[in-house]
């Protein structure tokens, strides 16, 4: 069942395009890993998904409703950040911060929980700012899902995190979808651990190249040689006219 | 003598009206504080003075007409630092010296400047009345009333205002509120320190608080501490060595300020064990050792 779809998306600034005319569905349950360089775009169509920036042409749908004309999908979404901007002497506890997620008081019993399936409960009363940058990702994955959505959206996540806070992201990521059924939407760099970790991949490159089945892009080595090319390619040319 | 002071009603009523006052302003402050608008509070207290300079070319109340120049100045500066994207300690220069700058004209109309006048600038709690103590209790009580209530909306937009609105917070509207409660706390605390300190008494004891505090709600509770416990001393020796109460209030609320900088400069302060061995010590530790 599709419960995202974008139709003919284009993004324009004064002077460059920073999406132009990208269409892509989202199914149910769904592990979507969006690659691209720096510049592809994957930050601002995140933007729009979000509601943060309705300066743009096509439509966006989340579960058959346009996201114009009403924002109660935003209940349903959670979102991770690049790196989230925060006070950094900010006097919140990591419960506090997960707390902030929760959309009845009620649910109070959702933030152990959340706070256990993220494997940070023993760092629950802890400053925020005391973290390292892999431990504030994973308090602001449990953020996100102490609110109970139905997709997750992500954006590069793990930047600037050492290897084993991404992998047991990674993992962490994988569990919430095959056994709690939620959605993932991801942006990366990393094309070795979309690889390895989504069921669908969408190449944009600001025009979508690929979306698809992972195995079927990753698989095609022609496909990623000219992604690679193609992209490398608009980067060389945007370099030379900027 | 210490206790005997406090048959006095004037003393009884400042006492009151500065501990409410005290509270208001380190819960506020916090939210402008962390939002890095801790000079907010300055600005919309010289916005302020152009409203009692209003006041009294017009014969009206100037507490009145602080109220209204300042909450309007304070949403107007609000809405055209969203919309023109000026900076935040742009919009409050331009708050700040703006009130004076109008004050200024308004009072050499009405003839130059007064003993009023001098007692909006430095305060005067020790002249409150009755009528201001109800007032002053009243809106404390509405606008704390108002913030339990939108607790979870104001942390989140004030921790991190992009996330906030992709949980369906409305930030603009709870910008607009911050700013209102900000004006017309801002102007209820003039009795109590005056224009000229009106900063000190949102922004000092909360930046003393965040160097011991672990969690939000740690943090407001001892700030709150540190606020009430410079008015409650600052108004007894103001009273017994004859001082005036504004100085006396910030000066102890330096000190606070000044002996937390001492100790984390020796590395006394931390969080984790100092906090909790103090408020063990004080019986906040509920039995499963939570705080």
């Amino acid at each position: 069942m599709k419960i995202v779809e974008i139709k003919n998306l284009t993004i324009e600034y004064p002077g460059v395009k920073a999406i132009d005319n990208v269409s892509f569905s989202i199914e149910e349950n769904d592990f979507l890993g969006i690659i691209g360089p720096n510049g592809a775009g994957k930050s601002t169509l995140f933007s729009c998904m979000l509601g943060l920036n309705n300066q743009y042409d096509g439509s966006i749908s989340f579960f058959g409703r346009n996201i114009r004309e009403s924002k109660k999908y935003l209940k349903d979404i959670g979102y991770v950040p690049q790196k989230p901007i925060f006070e950094k002497n900010f006097p919140a506890t990591v419960r506090e911060v997960v707390r902030m997620g929760l959309r009845k008081k009620s649910d109070e019993k959702r933030v152990d929980k959340v706070l256990q399936d993220v494997w940070i409960h023993e760092l629950s009363h802890k400053r925020i700012g005391e973290l390292s940058g892999g431990q504030q990702q994973r308090v602001f994955i449990a953020k996100a899902l102490v609110g109970d959505p139905k997709i997750l959206i992500l954006d590069e996540p793990v930047t600037g995190i050492d290897f084993q806070s991404t992998e047991l992201f990674y993992g962490i990521l994988q569990e919430l979808n095959k056994n709690q059924n939620i959605t993932i939407i991801w942006s990366s760099h990393d094309m070795d651990a979309v690889n390895r970790l989504a069921n669908k991949v969408a190449c944009l490159d600001k025009t979508l190249f690929f979306h698809g089945i992972s195995d079927e892009f990753f698989n095609n080595e022609e496909l990623v040689k000219k992604y690679s090319e193609s992209s490398m390619q608009k980067h060389m040319h945007h370099h030379i006219e900027s | 003598m210490t206790l005997e002071i406090f048959a006095y009603s004037f003393l009884q009523r400042a006492l009151i009206s500065g501990i409410a006052i005290a509270l208001l302003c380190s819960v506020v402050g916090l939210f402008l504080v962390l939002r890095r608008y801790s000079l907010f509070g300055d600005a919309v207290a010289h916005s302020s003075f152009g409203g009692i300079a209003l006041g009294l070319l017009l014969g009206i109340y100037p507490m009145w007409t602080a109220y209204v120049i300042s909450i309007i100045s304070a949403l107007v500066i609000t809405r055209i630092k969203q919309k023109f994207d000026i900076s935040g300690e742009a919009s409050v220069a331009v708050l700040l010296s703006s009130g004076i700058a109008i004050g200024l004209i308004l009072i050499s109309l009405s003839g130059g400047f007064s003993v009023d006048i001098f007692s909006f600038l430095f305060g005067s709690i020790l002249l409150v009345s009755v009528e201001d103590t109800i007032l002053i209790l009243g809106l404390t009580g509405s606008i704390l009333i108002v913030i339990l209530l939108l607790y979870r909306e104001l942390i989140y937009s004030t921790f991190n205002e992009e996330q906030a609105k992709v949980s369906g917070i409305p930030v603009e509207k709870i910008n607009y509120l911050i700013v209102f409660i900000a004006g017309i706390t801002v102007v209820t605390s003039i009795q109590l320190v005056g224009i000229l300190l009106i900063s000190a008494l949102f922004v000092i004891p909360n930046v003393t608080a965040i160097m011991y505090g672990r969690s939000f709600k740690q943090t407001a509770l001892l700030s709150i501490c540190f606020a009430i416990s410079a008015v409650i001393i600052g108004i007894i020796i103001s009273y017994l060595i004859d001082i005036t109460p504004s100085g006396a209030i910030v000066v102890l609320s330096l000190t606070i300020f000044g002996g937390t900088i001492g100790l984390k400069s020796l590395g006394l302060i931390n969080r984790s064990k100092t906090l909790k061995k103090l408020l063990l010590s004080n019986h906040f530790v509920n039995n499963k050792g939570n705080i």
